[in-house]
Parts: C-alpha cells; sequence; structure tokens
C-alpha cells in the first residue's frame, strides 16, 4: 500500500512541476517517494529482471552512462536510468517510480536493466541500495574539495563501498587511473580493466593539477611513460613494491581527433569495435571506452556495441551543439582543474581563433569554493580567442585568473548570465562557433536561455 | 645591484590544494612588473633547506595524507633553517595545511599527533572524526582594510598568550570559530587559513609581504603602484558575496 502511495505520489510530483515548468521533475518526485517510502529503492531494484549498473568517477559519469544506455538497448534491452545529472538516491528513486507501474512492477520486467549514473559521496548507499551486478569507476580528480573532501577521501569510501559488493558483483577500472585501479586489491569478485594503448594521445607530461601521482602502496612518486590527461596514463611505480598500472582486457588502440568528432578503434577479447561519436576530447574517448568495457563485462557482442555508439547523441550540456540566431553554440561543462584544461585543449586543438564564454558560478552544485581555477592552465587560450566573454556571480575571480594567464582584457566581465550570453553570441560572427563553457548551475541557466532563444524543448525532455 | 625576490616554496608538489599555485604566479608577476627579478627555489621531500639564500618562504595547503608524509620531513630537514630565517625577520607566508605545522603541533582527528616546526606560537587540534570542518568563505580585517579567501579546515587552531592573529573576522570562522582571529603574525612570519588563491585577490597584502621581505636587503626599496582594477573588483565581488551570505557551512 504504501508503495503504492509512494510511486503515484512520485508520478504525480513530476506530471505537475513539469506542467508548472519547475524543472525537468527529476529529484522532488524521488525525494516524495523516498519520504513516503523508505525501501522503494531496494525492493523496485529487485524487480528489474537485469539487475542494476552503477557508473560513478568524477567526470564522464553521464556521458558515459549515457553511451551505456545506447548499448544496453541495441542489446535489446530496456535501460532504467536516472537522467540528467540527477544522481542522488532521490535521483534514483524517481527514474525507478516513473519507469514503474503503479504496483511496483515493470512491465517488460526481464529486459530490464538498470543505469544509473551516481555521486561520487552516494556510491555506498546506493550499492547498498541497489545490489549493482556490475560497478563501473571512470576516474578520480580533485573536484568541489568543500563539497567531497579531499580526494584521498573519496578513494576511501569507494574502497569500502567495492569490499562490500559481494562476489557476483563486477567491478570495471580504468587501469590508467592509479587510484581507481587500487580499487581492484578491495574487489572480492570480477575485476575487468580498460585503458588507452594509443600512445600517440600523450600530452607530453603531467599537468599542474595532477592529483594521484603518489604511489598508493608505498608513497613513491609514480613514474609515467605517457600521460594522457590529467594523472591519466601508462605508470608505474618505481620502488620496490612494483605495483603499475594493471594491464587492461578493453583498450582504445586507436584514437583520432577530428574537428567535429572522434573516431575510435576499441579492442576486446574476442573482437574489436570501431565507432565515429559526435564528441571531441580525450575524456569523451575515456567515456566510450568505459561505457564499452562495461558493456563487455555485461556479456553484450561486438556488433551490438558498435549499433549502441553509432545511436549516440550528446547530453545536454556535453558538448551539445545548437543554433541560436545564426551562431552555431556548443555548451561544455567544466567543473574541476583536469576536465576544463581538456576542455580548453579541445577548443583550441585546431589553432583557430575562437569564441569563448566562460561561466563560473559558486553555487552547492558547482563547490562553493573557486580556488581550482587557479589550478588549469588557461595559458592555453592566449593568442586563440577572437572573443572572450566571463560570467557568472565569480566572474571577477574568472577575470582575475584570467589576467595571470595573458589573458588581460577579456572582451567582457558581465556578473548576469543572460546579459553576458547576450553579448558572447553577438560577439560571435554570423555562421560562427561560440564556445560556452559553464559550472554545473551556470549550465542550467544557460541551456534554459540557449533553449528558449533557439526555440529547442526545455533539457528534460532531450535529456 | 639588481632587485632581486628569491623564493622559496616548501613542497610544490605536496602541498599545491585550494589553488596555492595562484600565490606563486601572483608574488611572481607583481614583482616583474615592478622590474624586480624573481628566483624560486623549490624544496621537496629529503631536501634540506639552507638557512640562506631566501626572501620570502611559502608554504601551501596539503591533503590529510600528504600533510602526514610532510610533517616528519619538515621537521627533519627544513625546521632548523626555518627558525633561524624566521628569527632574521626572512618572511614566511604559510597558508592552511603548512599554516599548521609552522605551529608546535597538530593532533588530527583520531588523537594522532604531528610535530610542528614551531615558528609560531600555536597549536592546531581537531575535535574528532564527527567534527564539522570550518568551510565557507572568509573576510578578515586586516590593517584598515579587509583580506577575503575561502577556507576549508577541520583542525582549531589556537594562539598562545601574546601571540597576535593576523586580523579579525568579519565572516566566517577563522582559527578557531570562537575567539573571532583569524591566522597569525610573529615577527614577519604570516600564517592563515585563507587560500582562494589568497594573493591574486588581496594585492596590498601581496606587496606588503613583497616590500617586507625585500626591505632586509634593499633599504630604499619604492614600490611602483601597478593597475589592480580587476583585483580590486574581484576583491570588492567577494566581500560583497561573503557577508550577503552571512556564514554559511556546508
Amino acid at each position: 500500500m504504501r508503495r503504492i502511495a509512494a510511486i503515484a505520489a512520485a508520478k504525480a510530483a513530476a506530471t505537475l512541476s513539469q506542467r508548472l515548468k519547475m524543472g525537468g521533475g527529476t529529484a522532488l518526485p524521488g525525494l516524495i517517494a523516498e519520504r513516503i517510502d523508505p525501501n522503494i529503492v531496494p525492493e523496485m531494484a529487485r524487480r528489474l529482471g537485469q539487475g542494476s549498473v552503477i557508473v560513478t568517477g568524477t567526470n564522464g559519469k553521464t556521458t558515459t552512462a549515457r553511451l551505456l544506455r545506447g548499448i544496453v538497448r541495441a542489446a535489446g534491452l530496456r535501460p532504467v536510468a536516472n537522467r540528467a545529472g540527477s544522481n542522488l538516491m532521490r535521483g534514483i528513486a524517481a527514474a525507478l517510480a516513473q519507469a514503474a507501474g503503479l504496483d511496483g512492477g515493470f512491465a517488460g520486467a526481464k529486459r530490464r536493466l538498470g543505469v544509473f549514473e551516481v555521486d561520487e559521496a552516494t556510491v555506498p548507499e546506493a550499492a547498498r541500495a541497489l545490489r549493482p551486478r556490475l560497478v563501473l569507476f571512470t576516474n578520480l580528480f580533485r573536484d568541489q574539495l568543500d563539497r567531497y573532501g579531499e580526494v584521498e577521501h573519496v578513494a576511501a569510501v569507494w574502497r569500502d563501498a567495492v569490499r562490500t559488493l559481494g562476489d557476483s558483483a563486477t567491478v570495471v577500472l580504468n587501469a590508467d587511473d592509479p587510484s581507481v585501479a587500487a580499487l581492484a586489491q578491495a574487489a572480492t569478485g570480477r575485476v575487468l580493466f580498460y585503458g588507452v594503448e594509443d600512445t600517440s594521445r600523450e600530452s607530453g607530461g603531467l599537468e599542474h593539477a595532477a592529483d594521484a601521482r603518489w604511489c598508493s602502496s608505498c608513497g613513491s612518486e609514480l613514474v609515467y611513460s605517457a600521460v594522457f590527461y590529467g594523472h591519466l596514463g601508462h605508470w608505474h611505480c618505481p620502488s620496490h613494491c612494483r605495483v603499475a598500472r594493471p594491464s587492461p582486457r578493453v583498450v582504445a588502440t586507436r584514437i583520432e581527433m577530428e574537428p567535429e568528432g572522434t573516431s575510435l578503434i576499441i579492442a576486446m577479447p574476442g573482437g574489436e569495435v570501431s565507432a565515429r561519436l559526435p564528441l571531441t576530447g580525450l575524456y569523451n574517448a575515456y567515456n566510450a571506452l568505459a561505457a564499452v568495457a562495461a558493456a563487455v563485462a555485461l556479456g553484450i557482442e561486438a556488433e551490438a556495441i558498435e549499433r549502441g555508439l553509432g545511436s549516440f547523441t550528446a547530453a545536454f550540456g556535453r558538448q551539445e551543439r545548437l543554433t541560436v540566431g545564426g551562431r552555431r553554440v556548443q555548451v561544455i561543462l567544466a567543473k574541476n582543474p583536469a576536465g576544463l584544461n581538456e576542455v580548453l585543449r579541445t577548443i583550441t586543438a585546431d589553432g583557430e581563433e575562437k569564441d569563448v564564454a566562460l561561466f563560473l558560478n559558486d553555487g552547492i552544485a558547482d563547490g562553493r569554493d573557486v580556488s581550482w581555477i587557479w589550478d588549469v592552465d588557461f595559458d592555453l587560450l592566449a593568442g586563440k580567442v577572437r572573443s572572450l566573454t566571463v560570467s557568472g556571480n565569480r566572474a571577477w575571480d574568472m577575470a582575475l585568473r584570467l589576467k595571470y594567464a595573458g589573458l588581460e582584457t577579456p572582451s567582457e566581465v558581465e556578473e548576469d548570465t543572460a546579459t553576458a550570453l547576450r553579448r558572447a553570441l553577438r560577439a560571435t560572427p554570423e555562421d560562427g562557433n561560440l564556445y560556452v563553457v559553464p559550472t554545473y548551475t551556470a549550465m542550467l541557466q544557460v541551456r534554459e536561455l540557449l533553449a528558449r532563444w533557439a526555440r529547442q524543448p526545455a533539457f528534460w525532455e532531450t535529456a | 645591484m639588481e632587485l632581486k625576490l628569491r623564493l622559496a616554496h616548501l613542497y610544490p608538489k605536496l602541498m599545491n590544494i585550494y589553488g596555492d599555485r595562484g600565490n606563486i604566479l601572483c608574488l611572481e608577476r607583481r614583482c616583474r612588473e615592478r622590474g624586480i627579478g624573481f628566483e624560486v627555489t623549490e624544496l621537496g621531500l629529503g631536501e634540506k633547506m639552507k638557512p640562506k639564500g631566501h626572501d620570502l618562504v611559502f608554504i601551501g595547503g596539503a591533503q590529510d595524507r600528504e600533510q602526514g608524509r610532510v610533517a616528519e620531513d619538515l621537521v627533519k630537514e627544513k625546521g632548523k633553517a626555518l627558525k633561524e630565517v624566521a628569527a632574521k625577520g626572512v618572511v614566511i607566508l604559510a597558508v592552511c595545511g603548512g599554516y599548521q605545522l609552522m605551529g608546535r603541533y597538530y593532533r588530527g582527528a583520531e588523537g594522532e599527533e604531528l610535530p610542528g616546526v614551531g615558528v609560531f606560537g600555536l597549536r592546531t587540534e581537531h575535535p574528532g572524526p564527527g567534527a564539522k570542518r570550518f568551510i565557507g568563505n572568509v573576510v578578515v580585517e586586516w590593517q584598515g582594510g579587509t583580506l577575503v579567501g575561502f577556507e576549508n579546515h577541520g583542525g582549531r587552531t589556537h594562539l598562545d598568550d601574546g601571540v597576535e592573529p593576523l586580523g579579525r573576522v568579519v565572516t566566517g570562522f577563522g582559527n578557531n570559530g570562537g575567539d573571532g582571529g583569524e591566522g597569525a603574525v610573529c615577527g614577519n612570519a604570516y600564517g592563515t587559513y585563507l587560500h582562494g588563491s589568497l594573493l591574486p585577490k588581496n594585492p596590498r597584502f601581496a606587496d606588503h609581504l613583497i616590500e617586507t621581505a625585500l626591505r632586509r636587503r634593499y633599504k630604499d626599496l619604492e614600490m611602483a603602484p601597478l593597475d589592480d582594477r580587476v583585483e580590486e573588483m574581484a576583491h570588492a565581488a567577494a566581500v560583497r558575496l561573503a557577508t550577503r551570505r552571512g556564514i554559511i557551512s556546508v
């Protein structure tokens, strides 16, 4: 009875909040459902015939989960998924309530697979409630130190969560990230590693903000024979302990960057897939690789994986492209040093002058502490921007940071998001490309404005 | 004689969290714009610090795991030199974790004790694993103006009798969330919890450090004014955001 009430209330709240244009209706309904029935997530997750998958990590959760959903669909399964970064317990509860019938069961339950992106700090709770058959860890970077605590703290939380998963769960790990790879020691079930083998993608050394450069077992400084981005690469400990990057089973053997996308070849036991994604940047190659590794671990065939990747369209705020007033606008979320460095590298890759708008907010979802911008290599933009607009409630922090990167005079410093966005569009030549790089809450504002201006459907309908 | 600021940067690889890099970039830029040379000596684990050849010493914040590794090395390889340079009036700037380790000791959440260098007469104690972290924007009153920054620390710092805080908290927690003090000053050694980064947004404080550091060797130093319009806008915005919201804990 209680379950029915919870599901009905959640469904009603979702419909109502969308009608009232309160947003996508992804958090409130879950909150209501959990309030009425605290056991709603474990009880409903149990009825997913194919079990659940958790996707977590600092960067790439949304895109990776989205890629994996496409693959899962191509394999003939029906994913149940939380949407658009709604990755706390309430987002999972809302997704389950939305997908279920009023009795709490799922139509076609046998083919139902939960694919949930989960906030780093929520992994233990989500793992307890979902009892997932697979947990995928993408990477661990310093991110929102005020919210998550220190990187080492997140690693410890993950280690404990992995320890409790049980032998039947598979853990899929990024071999190129030393702190993610180290989670293998805590796993009691199957472990599958993925990594990049195409060393032509080397970035040429650790960047300033590199985190995991110390051996997790003996504390020595790790040695890299190749660095791809952040602290991801081919690493080993030079000391007696001999800890080294594990040899991955699913590998990217070739990654080709193109102006509008990325082509990649991924090799796996007994096969190979090639794909072309409408996403740029090495971090997105990693996202695709992670999704493929998870699919391999789920036993999905190469042919379905290839079709699934082929069906991909970008998630909202993750390199989604819009046309506004004749300008092509690309919104790329960036919320930590490693992520933003990769975004800047991607934007400036072809050497031509670009129109760029940076939005820095300090809301709770952005991270209240904006110190992280000092760890970003904005020098990458020097000499490569035609117009540079700086906005967000921390616009002046950003302007000051840019001054230190040799970008003395941004075209505009304007705290108000709408005004800044309008000016950035005006500064972009007609038929030109505007790159909008916001933090999380700024992305929500920017996306709403652009959607209105481009007469696009609101984000929850496309996410 | 060419003017030059000689900076010793302690543990640049280990103590670099919370954008401490901005402090180094700021000192360098504010020197170079005035035609003052700038030279950095980086001192990592196992490297002995010499008591000579430094005008300014900087140590930043670290994550807990790194802090333990640093504490031992700091006392063993650098402690003696640090006390000597502090006694000579060399400027020291210690932020967050570095500030804590420059005190007498740091007692962690589990009661484990890390020895400090003792440049500052103060002690820092973490009240235990469940205790609230002091996180948020800070505005401090300093020499007739303000300092702005962001704090994020679990330890509570208590100054010994007679030790002066760097400033008075206007909004935020400061040393211990109780006595209204933020940071510490002992001679020309400055300790603070403020990052964000500290110096770029507080150019007056940055210049105070540069001037004090160079004055020891260049008596008739002149500090030309710089164009600080962006700095002042960022400072004012930080004051506005912090005080409008009041003290916020997460």
